[in-house]
């Protein structure tokens, strides 16, 4: 392993973290906040508890969740995207490293981006509702096993994406509405038991349910499913980008 | 002399059915200078390609200093630095920040102070805080150079090094090679600007349509390059040379016997003409014009890519 390289292409990407410092995390906090303002102020006072829990406090774990998956999605498909709009791509070609060292470096920094995005959104949280963490432990293992499993899925849309549109698309058509429909607002109990049946095929459920219970003690499904549909998922990932570097898919001619 | 690069039954056949490399077969000599040619298409760019790693061949091998290419991708890619075509950079680096990434890349410990004598080498000291986005061309290319070298390599490609570069700026990088294989790099190059190959090249080679057609030393193609001919048109059709004329054996005659065509070397202390044209008055031959040529490597070279065309060469 040439860990020199992975240390290279991690900093490199974080630097290019920190030069967009503003964008990075005053938006989702900003909006974060918003949702609170909507959600747990304006509609929310009108709902007073949904499972149990307060529903202010009840939404964090989802608007961490959605926060996580879509700046993990961006990150990585942007970071391996950009050299390859750019052709700096060469360079990570023709270097001495493995495709798993590329993977390590630039799905690591992804990752770490979104986690420390979703602890931001998860203090500025504190400053709206009362949050309590029953299994902090389970929460950060959530927290990081979503980090990166939708960073590789990132990183995945990256290099199947020949044009900006394409990276744009699969953030906002399939994560965006699934997380909206994965119980980030909801318990999955209030819906009809025909959409109930629906939501079940909607993975991102499986995540946010696991995650609410790390806080809560609260789940739409057993969290021992929960934690099992996060690592096939984390798996396919895994095997999809295998196939990708192992035929050269999009990368080499 | 030991080859540094081994290129074995190399093709390569794009999944557009387009055959860029034919068969090829290239050995690259330790420390020397080798110069690519050929015409735009020719598969200058996917040869190198081939052995940097960014493209994988369709059959045949490469061994780098004795790795194999792609079983031991990593040995083989530490010896090279790559200067690609495209002034492919990042925009909103420091040249800096991106010098040192590439050198970290191949997972060498951080050496500011070499990192800096490239810079000073190439010019790019003054610049090292500028964003990449905010230099000239020719600065960026240079900035190319600098990542290349930034491993310290022992083989370094220049993919036209020199295309839209100024005057002085090629000077300069002409400066930074000569430098470099005077250290022991060898340095394989490709370029438009056939002078340039004729300054810098130990060894010549000359691609078309994916075939390799010629490789040579320098120094013989221009040996071929020092002959001149002088051609003289004739008043009277001859059938044969006359015996007793001087110079006979640089002598011919076209198969139409108007013109007799004398071949000699710039270079030597007596080209012989003077000797030629008098014994030519003795024999009573006279003509009506006469022409001198010189061949340059260029013309060769647009011969050899023209006959390849033509299906004249294989």
């Amino acid at each position: 392993m040439n860990w020199g390289a992975v240390k290279a292409i991690y900093r490199f990407e974080m630097a290019r973290t920190g030069r967009t410092l503003m964008q990075s995390i005053l938006a989702p906090v900003i909006s974060t906040s918003l949702y609170f303002v909507v959600f747990g102020a304006a509609i929310g006072s009108r709902i007073p508890e949904m499972e149990g829990v307060d529903y202010g406090s009840f939404i964090v774990p989802g608007l961490i969740m959605l926060t996580l998956l879509m700046q993990s999605v961006m990150n990585a498909s942007f970071g391996i995207y950009f050299p390859k709009f750019t052709g700096t791509i060469y360079e990570l070609l023709s270097a001495p490293i493995s495709f798993v060292e590329i993977v390590i470096g630039y799905v690591g920094a992804a990752a770490t981006k979104s986690i420390i995005l979703g602890l931001i959104i998860l203090a500025t949280s504190y400053l709206f509702v009362p949050v309590r963490i029953a299994h902090p432990v389970w929460m950060i293992a959530f927290l990081v096993l979503t980090a990166v499993t939708f960073s590789l899925l990132g990183f995945i849309i990256g290099i199947w994406a020949d044009g900006f549109e394409k990276l744009q698309v699969v953030p906002l058509l399939i994560i965006t509405p699934l997380t909206f429909l994965g119980g980030a607002f909801y318990s999955v109990n209030v819906l009809p038991p025909f959409w109930q049946v629906v939501t079940f095929f909607n993975p991102i459920v499986y995540l946010i349910s696991g995650f609410r219970w790390s806080f809560y003690e609260v789940a739409d499904v057993n969290v021992a499913i929960s934690l099992g549909m996060t690592l096939a998922f984390l798996a396919a990932c895994l095997a999809i980008i295998w196939w990708i570097f192992r035929t050269g898919y999009r990368l080499k001619n | 002399m030991q080859d540094i690069i081994t290129i074995s039954g190399l093709s390569k056949t794009y999944a557009t059915g387009f055959n860029a490399l034919k068969n090829i077969n290239l050995g690259i000599r330790r420390g020397e200078i080798f110069a690519l040619l050929g015409p735009n298409g020719a598969g200058k760019t996917t040869l190198i390609g081939v052995v940097c790693g960014i493209i994988n061949p369709s059959s045949g091998t490469v061994t780098v200093d004795g790795h194999d290419n792609v079983t031991d991708f990593r040995a083989a890619r530490e010896l090279i630095g790559l200067v690609p075509q495209e002034l492919t950079t990042d925009a909103f680096e420091s040249v800096w920040a991106t010098v040192s990434f590439s050198r970290g890349l191949f997972g060498k410990s951080k050496n500011p102070a070499y990192i800096e004598k490239i810079l000073k080498s190439l010019s790019l000291w003054d610049k090292r805080n500028d964003k990449i986005m905010t230099l000239s061309g020719g600065m960026k290319r240079r900035v190319l150079i600098a990542k290349a070298l930034s491993h310290e390599p022992k083989i370094l490609f220049l993919d036209e090094p020199t295309a839209g570069v100024d005057v002085e700026l090629r000077k300069d990088m002409w400066q930074v090679v000569r430098d470099l294989r005077a250290a022991g790099v060898t340095i394989i190059l490709t370029t438009h600007y056939i002078e340039e190959a004729e300054d810098m090249a130990d060894r010549i080679g000359v691609i078309s349509n994916g075939e390799i057609i010629l490789v040579e030393e320098k120094k013989a193609l221009m040996q071929k390059l020092g002959k001149k001919q002088l051609t003289l048109q004739l008043q009277e059709k001859l059938t044969a040379l006359p015996a007793g004329i001087f110079g006979s054996a640089q002598l011919s005659l076209s198969e139409a016997g108007d013109e007799l065509t004398y071949t000699y070397d710039t270079q030597a202390e007596r080209t012989g003409i003077t000797r030629l044209l008098a014994s030519l008055t003795e024999a009573g031959i006279r003509f009506k014009d006469l022409s001198t040529k010189q061949s340059s490597l260029e013309e060769i070279f647009v011969g050899l890519v023209h006959q390849d065309k033509n299906g004249a060469v294989k």
